[in-house]
């Protein structure tokens, strides 16, 4: 592979590179506190997750979702109240919450995908709605959470007495052990494809990726030691996205969702029941938004009539930016997670320097236009102009 | 000294990695019908995007001269001004804008403020009426058929004051009698002394319409042959095209038609899905046996590939009724899935519209219909066997990719239809229904798509083809069914069947109605 090709490959990788350098040096440094390494990942959890599912949905044809802001408000309300007033176990308010976010995208996979409702304007619909019912739920008051498990269940760190104190040395010892897993799953990989006959490809570029992502997972554990371990949000991002990377690229299941997006008639034709493609992305959308509705009561510790209002156009813009086509069918999940830590990156780097809130967004949008403008000239190049 | 409106001079083209045109020359005379001739990827496409300033001056090198000046094209609308218009082949009109408003589209009529709509309809009008369009002027574009369509694209052209008319496969989805309407408007612009250039896949329509026929082959000029006459050998031309003698355009094979039947359809009838008191299919019955090739004649609108798509899980239509057997036994298909599980396979005419993913991978278009089988537990795909399959298909049926990692929309269309029967082969299907399984490709791909045909009959296979060119039904089929405005007219023996027993069975049961849909 030439210089160019891999600059196309990994241009939005050199971007965030580019973008994380830049911040470290406009903050002297003060991006690479452990503390705000953390917290970078801990503010961006509802992004990582949100997009996941709404890359789903943009894949079948660049449907979005635009009510996800106010299902995660209805869902968190939910829990806030529940936890208020009755006296169920964190736990079985969580399935209840998991599962109203799941009647949630029931409701409109119905809409989308068998009534065929534009889904543009069901979830703006959606969007009222389920903002209006959160806020009925919360009688336009903030609650607050004090419910010592479902904090520990979404918000805690992992700390094992006697080997935690100063240094929480169970984060690095696992950041290692990741490492190590995959550099051992590379050559283990290549060793059974080289026995059943495949061709390898060279060793060197595939080599120089894994060492690179493994010196990445280290750098990070080491920053989360310093700081105050391992969030146990992170394992629920790590785990929704593995679980929806591995959907979209090795299941026939996630091949249907691109297959839609790439041509609706065609996949129909081919036997694949395109309703519930449309069923199962909203369905799957609406319940990763009751998700982040937890993840958020959570983290912030109350919720009120505004949470998660505008999160439908950060994952949005986290899929754009991860090089998700805004015609549907093309789109991965590493890419969406890219554009959202690049969000994330912007957003926390702004916030360290002081920049207000205005120039967020200004910088914000400029950043969704440029990687768009860069993604429609870099693959739709015709030669000529229009 | 011959009046040359047009000469083209060594004009070389290069895209990346490939030579496109390799100093191809074209000499057109003022008031002749000039053919442009060879097989899918020989450039011809190329050529008149070049001219018309698609690809813009200096992006290739030659020479246009063109009324005796040197043109150096930058845009499209340059080559309009000079009068050179260009129909593609796919129709540039907008479905839900009127025929004059499509007509003027881009060259509006514009009065003191705004759009001069009087004197638009005027003109629409005068227009449609040179090319014999009886509709109003202020009909939809999507309530007309595609040989309507073809004629408003050329009122079009009028309306620009063109010089020298180009039309890209203009022939290529219409039927047999709208396609000799639209030559015969050709030869009649002719004697008004317009000039046009027909690029054509089809050897007989080239033979009837032109005075003059250019062969390319790989990017470059092979011969112009004279046709003034009309005396010209239609296998002089195909030799010249491919470079090698066809001895015969349609593969031998031996029949070995079984006594059992693959499927049988009885009293199928189908309505419109919108308008649903509209019958489409009427009471159809026919049947195909095992190892036997079936096939469906008629125009365009006869309600043939409705029927198809209606049989194939009830993907047309509504209130379907009748009775389906495959195999022997009775069958209730309420879906594509349903079936694909019977063994029934229904191979698009439409490949790019409804039968390929054009921006996925061969791999992941030749699976997609039976997934499943390259599926490990739980729905996990194996990638491995997965590209297996796809370069299992790609040697049998002499794919032409680089790899099966290549984008479907990147083949030729000969090459994508071979992407498209390898995904319904490697569903299993026993029974297979061609939709125009060879429209809009060349000759030599033609011919190995009959080749494959050849070889899933005999296979067992049982195989419906419907198809409107003619010559194509006579030489590859066992036995014809012959349909007109959704019912059955017709049935022959290969035996006894001609193209003008098949017209006349059209015409026949025409008595009411003067046009098809």
């Amino acid at each position: 592979m030439n210089v160019k090709a891999v600059i196309k490959k990994y241009t939005m990788v050199i971007a965030l590179v580019a973008v994380f350098a830049l911040f470290a040096f406009l903050t002297q440094g003060r991006l690479l506190y452990p503390q705000n390494m953390s917290n970078l990942m801990l503010q961006n959890a509802y992004v990582l997750v949100l997009a996941c599912g709404m890359l789903l949905c943009i894949l079948t044809g660049g449907n979005i979702d635009l009510s996800v802001g106010s299902t995660v408000c209805l869902v968190g309300a939910l829990a806030v109240k529940l936890l208020q007033v009755t006296s169920l176990n964190a736990i079985v308010v969580i399935l209840i919450c998991l599962a109203v976010g799941a009647v949630i995208g029931v409701w409109q996979g119905f809409w989308i995908g068998n009534i065929h409702i534009p889904p543009f304007i069901c979830t703006l619909a959606g969007m009222f709605l389920f903002r209006g019912l959160g806020r009925v739920i919360l009688a336009s008051k903030t609650i607050a959470v004090s419910d010592k498990l479902f904090l520990n269940i979404f918000a805690s760190y992992i700390q094992i007495p006697g080997l935690d104190n100063e240094k929480k040395w169970s984060a690095l010892i696992v950041g290692i052990a990741v490492a190590v897993i995959l550099l051992i799953t590379l050559f283990t990989g290549r060793a059974s494809k080289s026995k059943k006959g495949y061709t390898l490809e060279p060793l060197a570029p595939s080599l120089l990726k894994m060492v690179v992502i493994a010196a990445l997972v280290v750098f990070y554990s080491n920053k989360l030691a310093n700081y105050k371990g391992i969030p146990v949000m992170l394992l629920w991002v790590l785990a929704v996205v593995f679980i929806y990377a591995f959907i979209t690229s090795k299941t026939a299941f996630g091949r249907y969702f691109y297959a839609v997006g790439g041509n609706e008639k065609a996949t129909k034709l081919s036997g694949i029941d395109t309703k519930k493609v449309y069923f199962m992305a909203y369905l799957s959308m609406s319940f990763l938004a009751g998700l982040s509705g937890l993840l958020m009561a959570a983290r912030i510790g109350s919720v009120n009539g505004d949470t998660g209002s505008s999160f439908e156009m950060d994952a949005i813009g986290s899929c754009f930016i991860g090089g998700a086509s805004a015609y549907g069918g093309s789109g991965t999940v590493a890419g969406i997670c890219i554009g959202a830590i690049f969000l994330g990156v912007i957003n926390q780097g702004m916030s360290i320097i002081g920049l207000d809130n205005n120039w967020q967004y200004i910088v914000k949008g400029a950043v969704l236009l440029v990687a768009v403008i860069f993604d429609v000239v870099s693959n739709h190049k015709t030669g000529k102009a229009g | 000294m011959a009046d040359s409106i047009l000469v083209m001079k060594d004009i070389t083209k290069e895209f990346p990695g490939v030579k496109a045109l390799d100093n191809v020359n074209l000499e057109v005379e003022r008031g002749e019908i000039h053919a442009l001739v060879g097989e899918n990827g020989a450039g011809k496409s190329t050529l008149m995007n070049v001219l018309s300033g698609i690809y813009p001056f200096g992006t290739y090198t030659g020479d246009i001269v063109y009324n005796g000046e040197e043109c150096r094209f930058h845009t499209l609308r340059d080559s309009e001004e000079k009068g050179i218009v260009i129909i593609h082949q796919e129709l540039a009109l907008i479905p839900e804008l009127s025929i004059a408003e499509n007509m003027f589209l881009g060259n509006e009529r514009k009065g003191r403020l705004g759009i001069d709509w009087d004197r638009t309809y005027h003109e629409a009008r005068s227009h449609m009426d040179q090319v014999g369009l009886r509709d109003s002027e202020h009909t939809l574009i999507k309530d007309i058929g595609t040989g309507k369509q073809q004629l408003v694209e050329i009122a079009k052209a009028l309306a620009k004051n063109v010089r020298l008319l180009i039309l890209d496969e203009p022939t290529s989805s219409l039927n047999e009698e709208d396609s000799r309407m639209l030559l015969d408007l050709l030869l009649e612009f002719k004697k008004q002394g317009m000039t046009s250039i027909i690029i054509s896949h089809k050897i007989n329509e080239v033979a009837y319409v032109a005075d003059k026929i250019t062969v390319l082959r790989d990017g470059a000029t092979i011969e112009t042959i004279d046709n003034s006459q009309r005396n010209i050998d239609e296998d002089r031309i195909i030799k010249g095209m491919v470079g090698r003698e066809l001895s015969d355009r349609f593969p031998k094979r031996e029949h070995h038609i079984s006594d059992e039947i693959g499927m049988e359809v009885k009293n199928w009838t189908v309505h419109h899905p919108v308008y649903t008191e509209k019958i489409v299919d009427d009471d159809i019955s026919f049947y195909v046996r095992k190892g036997e090739i079936v096939g469906f004649s008629g125009l365009q609108g006869a309600g043939r590939t409705e029927l198809a798509m209606s049989i194939f899980g009830h993907s047309y239509g509504t209130g379907i009724t009748g009775q389906l057997f495959i195999d022997g036994k009775e069958v209730h298909l309420r879906s594509e899935r349903q079936a694909i599980e019977a063994g029934l396979a229904y191979v698009t005419e439409d490949r790019k519209g409804n039968g390929l993913i054009l921006p996925q991978t061969v791999a992941v278009n030749n699976t997609l219909a039976r997934l499943d089988k390259v599926c490990g537990f739980g729905g996990v795909i194996d990638t491995v066997k997965e590209n297996m399959v796809a370069e299992e298909y790609r040697e049998r049926l002499k794919t032409k990719t680089p790899s099966v990692q290549q984008l479907a929309g990147n083949l030729s269309g000969g090459n994508q239809q071979k992407v498209l029967l390898s995904k319904w082969m490697f569903a299993d299907a026993d029974v297979l229904i061609l939709d125009e399984p060879t429209r809009g490709i060349d000759v030599g791909a033609k011919y190995e798509i009959y080749c494959i045909m050849n070889d899933l009959v005999a296979q067992g296979k049982s195989v419906v083809m419907i198809s409107s060119e003619m010559p194509e039904i006579l030489g590859m089929c066992d036995r014809i069914y012959v349909m007109n405005e959704g019912k059955m007219v017709a049935e022959m023996d290969v035996a006894d069947a001609t193209q003008e027993k098949i017209m006349a069975a059209i015409l026949k049961s025409e008595k009411t109605e003067n046009e098809g849909e």
